[in-house]
């Protein structure tokens, strides 16, 4: 068990220098840290003794390893578009987009498991029926269709709910939160519900799958045999086998929920970290790529990892050993 | 008691050819499937009409001299101040959006298709590699699949996009945008096919046909193409329908956040993003009607993909 | 005379597909005395499992029961409501499946799944429950079960684990008890000891036995009576040591045959020419004629009813009086 701890943090570990290696290459190769930095009429002697004070010429070992010093520091450098420290950016949008995130994922865990389960046992019904063509729409409309399609109808026709911005904001300590203010909800809900849509049917639809297999096995067959009530069996046995599985496909969604955080907040001009990358990758900010390349990956690492330990928790047959009866 | 024999229909390999293809399980459940049938028939229109879209699109929208301000901003045409040559009306240029939703869906199929083709190709490439050499080589290109599983294909294709951006400037031309979309979606997506490949590569490699073809000095790429690929057709089958769905997904979501086509050369996520500059000044259908059949193309494409995966899932049969 | 436990009339399970209804079990009759073992034994395919799921109702659709009737000591149990079925299961007719591995869900303790079953079908409390459940483990030959009641199923060896299964099954004191294979994936070495438990426990709790299986050596051993399947119908059935010894009908003849006998001086082990038909094309008449070394003129038209012969009764023109002098 421990071993399998240990061997699953190097495995974390890898991934990160594999990331920094890219993001490294991204900041000191396809950027050039000079050029941006100065204007053109800039000369050349000035240009080559400012890449000597900013080490641009030792090893590239020597630079990859302060690279990586300084991100462990949180020194992204200096944003070619705004000319301010990365960090500083990052920062300040990254509550509104954590917290549009955990919103939506909380919404489609909510309403994603208990209809998987609806329409894997009550498999002919006509709302099952609908559901499984609504959640089909749910997988198969791009995110920042759904998003302009309840713009249009929510803000633009019916004019109920805000098309755009986070609303008020309180001040925590660094974080900022729109949830305590009556603007700040109204603004949330539309954003939550495009970005969890997608999440939603794919859960549902999971879940559905997941808890078919699992009445088709031979224990839900034999806890029949043994006279076990309907609710023993589907919501004792069934739910909690489909469960496992589906818990840790669903935390592994996290991380592309902060992935597509970047479509919903651009179509709703949410002031989060994704907005931020897209006009980075309109303008060539490599900066700013690069750190949100190396934020985002250690996010996604540390979900993976929790979650793959999470299932050693869960599912005994894993958790124990083996002694033979 | 005299039984009579068992009421069975008779076999349909007695019957004509076309019976029997008819009776196939696979066709039968197709046809059975209403769903299937409507979504089959939705999708080749969408396909036909969009592929002969030069011939039968009223106008041609890049065709500048075609194209003129006057005509902007026009309702389509059952609207009050509508005009019968532009049946859902035009653009904030003047371009017929009915003409434009052919040729952008025809290039979004078309990016979508080759993205797919491209990772399936780069996947079963990979695949097999990994499969079939093993060791080192396999470790390599797995630890690779691993790193690149960890991140949503919308960021691998982000930063493809502006890595390209950033080396190339302004001065990326039109079609270098165009396969830069597809390498980039193409990257993104070939992990799925690569795994499953391999893993049917492990299983064949040690089946004896194998080592007869090794033994005869048989090159491996050979035995790889002609007896392992065929047992995994299936199943590369399945994600490719898939991943069709997907890629035309993306490739509208990068060209609607700016990163993809560019208006000149319009996909129905150009489109979209043109059209939500003027959703709130009520002029709707610029970006309503490319959504709609953006929408329904994608719809279609999943539930024929639904449908494949059932038919081929020998579990269900 | 005593009351059979279960009394089967006419059993018929059909499948409707689109290519026409198959019928997988046939117009099957038999009848289990209290505490008896009725060995159902047959080829793959002969519909020995179905019979048995049909009678503890648990019969998957599109498949049903067509025709026939089940009866619990006298009580008719075909076509009852789900939730009365859903009663007799476990607590009147006990079951067994063939792999121990899946017949256990991983995730839930054994204690746990045995106070569940054992709460389900009595009113005693949580711990009166777990009392009975270790019981039940130490009954069933499982050591130290004060320790062994929490464990996981993963936690034990094939053998072990049937054992638990068979506690499982006899939870709630069941009158009948269906074992269904319930060897076949265990160790040859394992397999003599779990049909011994399973006749000790059916006799020590007073419950009549349905034993499936494919191999006649376990029947011979084992049950009672036997009841010989051939594609969904009974061929013959009577009590083991006739139908051993002296088999009627000429599949039962080509069964004993294939038997290896360490005493019997033969060269070859007796073969039965072809396979069982599938259910799409079972032949007309007599389903065995023609694989049968002695099928005559009504054989390939005309299908053989069950007949009492001796203690036995046969399904064969064989044993039909006029049809055999026509034969000669």
């Amino acid at each position: 068990m421990l071993a399998f701890v240990i061997r699953r943090l190097l495995q974390a570990l890898l991934v990160m220098l594999v990331v920094a290696l890219i993001a490294f290459t991204l900041f000191r190769f396809v950027g050039d840290p000079i050029n941006q930095m100065v204007g053109i009429e800039t000369s050349v002697e000035d240009r080559a003794r400012l890449r000597e004070v900013l080490g641009l010429n030792d090893p590239l070992p020597v630079q990859f390893g302060r690279f990586v010093w300084n991100t462990l520091h949180f020194d992204f450098g200096i944003s070619y578009q705004f000319k301010t420290p990365v960090i500083d950016l990052i920062g300040e949008r990254f509550p509104a987009t954590m917290e549009l995130a955990l919103v939506s994922a909380l919404l489609s865990l909510m309403l994603g498991i208990p209809l998987g389960v609806y329409t894997a046992l009550n498999r002919r019904s006509w709302l099952s029926q609908l559901l499984l063509a609504l959640s089909l729409f749910g997988i198969s409309l791009p995110v920042f269709l759904i998003g302009i399609l309840l713009i249009f109808a929510f803000a633009v026709s019916l004019g109920v709910l805000p098309a755009f911005g986070r609303g008020e904001v309180v001040r925590l300590g660094f974080w900022t939160t729109g949830l305590l203010t009556a603007s700040g909800l109204r603004a949330i809900i539309l954003p939550a519900i495009t970005l969890g849509l997608f999440q939603m049917a794919l859960i549902m639809r999971l879940v559905r799958a997941e808890m078919l297999e699992v009445l088709r096995t031979d224990y839900i067959k034999f806890a029949r045999a043994r006279g076990l009530t309907d609710r023993a069996v589907n919501f004792g046995h069934a739910l909690k086998n489909t469960l496992v599985p589906v818990v840790t496909i669903a935390g592994l969604q996290f991380g592309s929920i902060i992935a597509f955080a970047i479509i919903t907040e651009t179509v709703f001009q949410w002031p989060g970290m994704g907005l931020l990358f897209l006009k980075a990758v309109q303008n060539a900010d490599i900066p700013v790529m690069s750190a949100y390349l190396l934020l985002v990956a250690a996010i996604f690492v540390a979900i993976n990892l929790v979650v793959d330990l999470l299932y050693v928790a869960i599912d005994p047959r894993i958790r124990l050993e083996t002694r033979s009866g | 008691m005299d039984a009579p024999s068992q009421p069975v229909k008779p076999d349909a390999r007695s019957q004509g050819r076309l019976a029997a293809f008819l009776d196939n399980d696979i066709v039968y459940s197709f046809l059975r499937s209403k769903v299937t049938v409507v979504a089959a028939a939705v999708t080749l229109v969408i396909v036909l009409a969009a592929f002969l879209s030069p011939f039968i699109a009223p106008h041609d929208p890049f065709d500048l001299r075609q194209v003129s301000l006057l005509d902007s901003h026009m309702p389509p045409a059952w609207a009050a101040e509508g005009d019968r040559r532009f049946l859902l009306g035009t653009d904030d240029q003047g371009r017929d959006v009915f003409s434009t939703i052919l040729y952008g869906a025809r290039i979004s199929l078309i990016v979508g298709v080759l993205a797919v083709a491209f990772a399936a190709a780069l996947g079963i490439v990979l695949g097999l590699t990994a499969g079939y050499v093993g060791g080192a080589v396999d470790s390599l290109i797995m630890r690779a699949a691993d790193v690149q599983l960890t991140f949503p294909a919308i960021l691998i294709a982000l930063l493809i996009d502006g890595t390209v951006r950033a080396l190339f400037g302004e001065g990326r031309n039109e079609e270098m945008v165009f396969w830069v979309l597809v390498v980039s979606i193409g990257l993104s997506s070939w992990v799925a096919y690569a795994r499953t490949v391999r893993g049917s590569t492990l299983v064949e490699k040690n089946k004896d046909y194998v080592l007869a073809a090794r033994l005869i000095g048989l090159h491996p790429a050979v035995i790889l193409f002609r007896h392992v690929l065929p047992n995994v057709i299936g199943p590369v089958l399945v994600i490719a329908t898939i991943n069709l769905g997907i890629a035309i997904i993306l490739e509208a979501t990068l060209s609607f956040l700016g990163v993809g086509l560019p208006p000149t050369q319009p996909s129905l996520g150009t489109m979209i993003s043109i059209g939500n500059k003027f959703l709130f000044s009520g002029e709707w259908w610029i970006a309503i009607f490319p959504g709609i059949t953006l929408a329904v193309l994608v719809l279609a494409v999943n539930l024929l993909g639904d449908w494949l995966r059932d038919a081929l899932n020998p579990k269900l049969r | 005379m005593t009351a059979p436990v279960l009394s089967v009339r006419n059993l018929r399970v059909e499948f409707p597909t689109r290519r026409g209804t198959l019928v997988a079990v046939d117009d099957v009759s038999f009848d289990i005395m209290p505490g008896e073992v009725l060995g159902v034994v047959g080829e793959s395919g002969a519909g020995k499992s179905l019979t048995g799921t049909a009678i503890i109702g648990l019969i998957e659709p599109p498949g049903r029961i067509g025709a026939g009737e089940i009866r619990l000591k006298g009580e008719r149990i075909d076509h009852l409501p789900p939730e009365r079925m859903r009663r007799i299961r476990g607590k009147r007719i006990g079951m067994v499946f063939q792999d121990p591995l899946t017949s256990l869900n991983p995730l839930y303790r054994i204690g746990d799944q045995l106070s569940e079953t054992i709460l389900t079908h009595t009113d005693v409390d949580a711990g009166e429950a777990r009392r009975r459940a270790v019981a039940l483990l130490a009954e069933v030959g499982i050591p130290a079960p004060q320790q062994r009641v929490d464990s996981y199923p993963h936690q034990f060896s094939g053998g072990m684990r049937q054992r638990v299964v068979l506690a499982l099954a006899l939870a709630a004191g069941p009158e009948l008890v269906i074992a269904d294979e319930p060897t076949t994936a265990l160790d040859v070495s394992v397999q003599a000891q779990i049909i011994a438990l399973l006749k000790r426990l059916c006799r020590d709790h007073g419950a009549a036995v349905m034993l499936i299986t494919h191999d006649m050596g376990v029947i011979a051993e084992t049950a009672d009576r036997v009841a010989v399947m051939y594609a969904g119908r009974i061929a013959e059935i009577g009590p083991v040591r006739d139908v051993v010894k002296a088999p009627l009908h000429p599949y039962t003849v080509g069964l004993m045959g294939s038997i290896p006998k360490p005493d019997a001086d033969i060269d070859r082990l007796v073969q039965i020419p072809g396979t069982m038909p599938r259910l799409t094309a079972i032949p007309s008449g007599c389903p065995f004629h023609p694989r049968c070394p002695r099928a005559f003129a009504p054989c390939p038209t005309r299908r053989p009813e069950l007949r009492p012969h001796g203690r036995a009764e046969v399904a064969c023109w064989l044993f039909e009086p006029d049809m055999a002098e026509a034969a000669r």
